[in-house]
């Protein structure tokens, strides 16, 4: 129990002294999934529209298998992802496994069905009525979907956040495609199951407190979205 | 009353359906250029899906609509081309979630206005709808009436060649309905807009409106000027829901030139009719057409019945009195002579009312 303490006590010091080694993982941490996190809206946010707004045989269907892949697990799609980019692989030539740009990517795949459904489902929110004002306003199709994506904001940005919050706080597929490489691929969540493994557990623990610090913004700024 | 030159919408033989469920059946209709024509009917008669299919909204399941001549086509761009020279106002106003401004500008905007026309034209209506002050709240916080204001504006500021209003003041107060009210006929009379209202409140039609349709179960049952309708009814339905009051059955005893008498249980009723003798009727007297008098007043008005009352309820400024003269009448009379004449239940009276204050239409033994 005392060592316990004594971890604790000196992750708490690590993090007030902004000691170099956790202000640089818990850096990475955010640039790579703020990136993987911002390319998948990029992708997500207009194809969910595309879905919203077309009626087509099977929507039902694949709304259903989105939905499955929400809770799709990291260590399948970090297999996937080396599968596709190790040198043997079919995209091995891009020679970038074990690199942030191999992490992003990992990500984009993990968070892409949970931000594609939760992006169909915000702008399904949006009442029939609304559409229908915005059509008989003699708005085409296009502008019909781009005003709904506006009036579904809050719920969309809801989604993003989640996105971001599944991306930082997964170790399965950092740790297959990026390997803990220090300085290099190195995030907040492999260096805890590092660290815990060496029986380390003051960094760790660090690094465990600014995770739950982020999840907690993250936990606060969705709640008042959602309040809107 | 202004006679349509050449019609803007024209239905043809519309049909309509959801699932099993006829909406629509076999609509002709032309509305004129200019023209402020009111669709008033019962809830569920299918106004709003008329509404919806004018506006492009819907594909109507047989029949057609030609806007300015030309057939509505079912799919395609043109679509929007025609939609965008009307507007639609949706019964329940729907605002988006943005500021006034915004609400209002979306349309030009859409429409590919530039920055500053927008500008220009937003202020303008903001003011004319009284609203200049609230251009940047958010429409949302908006009463129930202000919305419905940023709603006409939103339409209005597109100086639409159509304006399709849904029950435009339902759910209103009663201030909020007369602004409203107010706007619409001053647009009608400003810009000759071509308006077609639903509503199922009687007299906002009577109001606003140079024609009627009276749309019942999905069919129009009888079109006409307001005239018409309030006095002319075609059928015992669009009587009962125009507010005729006393739909009496009889058969003519007698008809000469164009005056009948109608045979009521006895009694007899003398009517400006053509029908022949012997045919069955009902003789429709608006309430508001029946004066009451202590004695037999000597008067022009051919039909006078002793009667004694047997109901008084008064609402507003009308006491609304039941008498019974060997049949039942219901009289409108103000709250005053209702005072004056001291009108209790078992009092005499004299109810009196013209000939030409009977309607009598055709009854059909089915």
């Amino acid at each position: 129990m005392t060592e316990i303490w004594h971890a604790f006590t000196k992750a708490i010091e690590l993090i007030i002294s902004l000691d170099p080694e956790v202000m640089e993982i818990a850096g990475r941490s955010l640039r790579i999934s703020g990136t993987s996190c911002f390319l998948a809206s990029l992708i997500c946010l207009p194809l969910g529209s595309l879905i919203y707004s077309h009626h087509f045989r099977g929507k039902r269907v694949l709304i259903n298998i989105i939905q499955t892949l929400f809770s799709m697990p990291t260590v399948l799609v970090g297999l996937l992802v080396f599968v596709l980019f190790s040198r043997a692989g079919p995209l091995g030539f891009f020679g970038i496994l074990l690199t942030p740009t191999a992490m992003v990517i990992g990500q984009m795949i993990l968070i892409t069905p949970l931000l594609l459904g939760l992006t169909i489902s915000a702008l399904s929110g949006v009442s029939k009525e609304t559409v229908d004002t915005a059509t008989s306003l003699g708005a085409s199709g296009f502008q019909t979907v781009w005003l709904v994506l506006r009036e579904a904001r809050y719920a969309v940005l809801a989604a993003v956040i989640m996105g971001f919050g599944r991306a930082i706080s997964e170790v399965g597929c950092a740790m297959m495609v990026g390997g803990n490489i220090r300085g290099f691929t190195r995030v907040i969540t492999t260096t805890i199951s590092m660290e815990t493994s060496k029986g380390d557990f003051e960094l760790a623990m660090a690094l465990g407190i600014i995770l739950l610090f982020l999840a907690l913004i993250i936990n606060i700024v969705l709640n008042r979205l959602q309040q809107r | 009353m202004m006679k349509p030159l050449s019609s803007i919408i024209e239905v043809v033989d519309l049909s309509h359906s959801y699932g099993e469920r006829k909406v629509l059946q076999d609509l002709n209709l032309g509305i004129g250029k200019g023209e402020v024509f009111a669709l008033i009917g019962p809830t569920g008669a299918g106004k709003t899906t008329l509404l919806r299919i004018i506006d492009l909204l819907e594909v109507p399941g047989a029949g057609e609509i030609y806007f300015d001549g030309k057939c509505l086509p079912r799919s395609g761009k043109q679509r929007l081309e025609i939609r965008r020279r009307m507007s639609f106002i949706h019964q329940k106003p729907q605002v988006f979630n943005l500021s006034v401004y915004d609400n209002v500008a979306c349309g030009l905007r859409w429409r590919g206005e530039g920055k500053n026309r927008i500008a220009e034209k937003v202020d303008h209506i903001l003011e004319m709808v009284g609203l200049e002050g609230y251009k940047n709240r958010n429409a949302r916080t908006l009463s129930g009436g202000e919305a419905q204001r940023v709603a006409l504006a939103r339409s209005l500021v597109l100086e639409p060649e159509v304006l399709l209003l849904d029950e435009p003041t339902a759910n209103l107060d009663p201030v909020s309905t007369a602004k409203i009210e107010q706007l619409i006929s001053y647009v009608a009379r400003q810009h000759n807009t071509t308006m077609i209202i639903a509503t199922h409140d009687m007299s906002q039609g009577q109001q606003l409106a140079d024609r009627i349709g009276v749309l019942l179960d999905g069919r129009l049952v009888q079109t006409g000027n307001v005239t018409d309708i309030f006095r002319s009814p075609q059928n015992e339905q669009v009587a009962h829901f125009v507010g005729m009051e006393n739909i009496i059955e009889g058969v003519i005893s007698a008809s000469n030139e164009g005056i009948v008498m109608v045979n009521i249980g006895g009694n007899a009723i003398q009517a400006v009719s053509n029908h022949p003798a012997g045919k069955e009727v009902y003789a429709c007297i608006r309430p508001e057409d029946i004066t009451l008098a202590l004695s037999r007043t000597q008067s022009s008005a051919r039909n006078s019945f002793q009667a004694k009352v047997t109901r008084v309820t008064s609402f507003g400024p009308l006491s609304r009195v039941e008498i019974n003269c060997g049949f039942r009448l219901v009289a409108l009379v103000t709250k005053i002579s209702a005072e004056e004449l001291n009108l209790q239940v078992g009092r005499e009276v004299y109810a009196t009312f013209k000939a030409t204050g009977v309607h009598v239409m055709e009854r059909k033994t089915s």
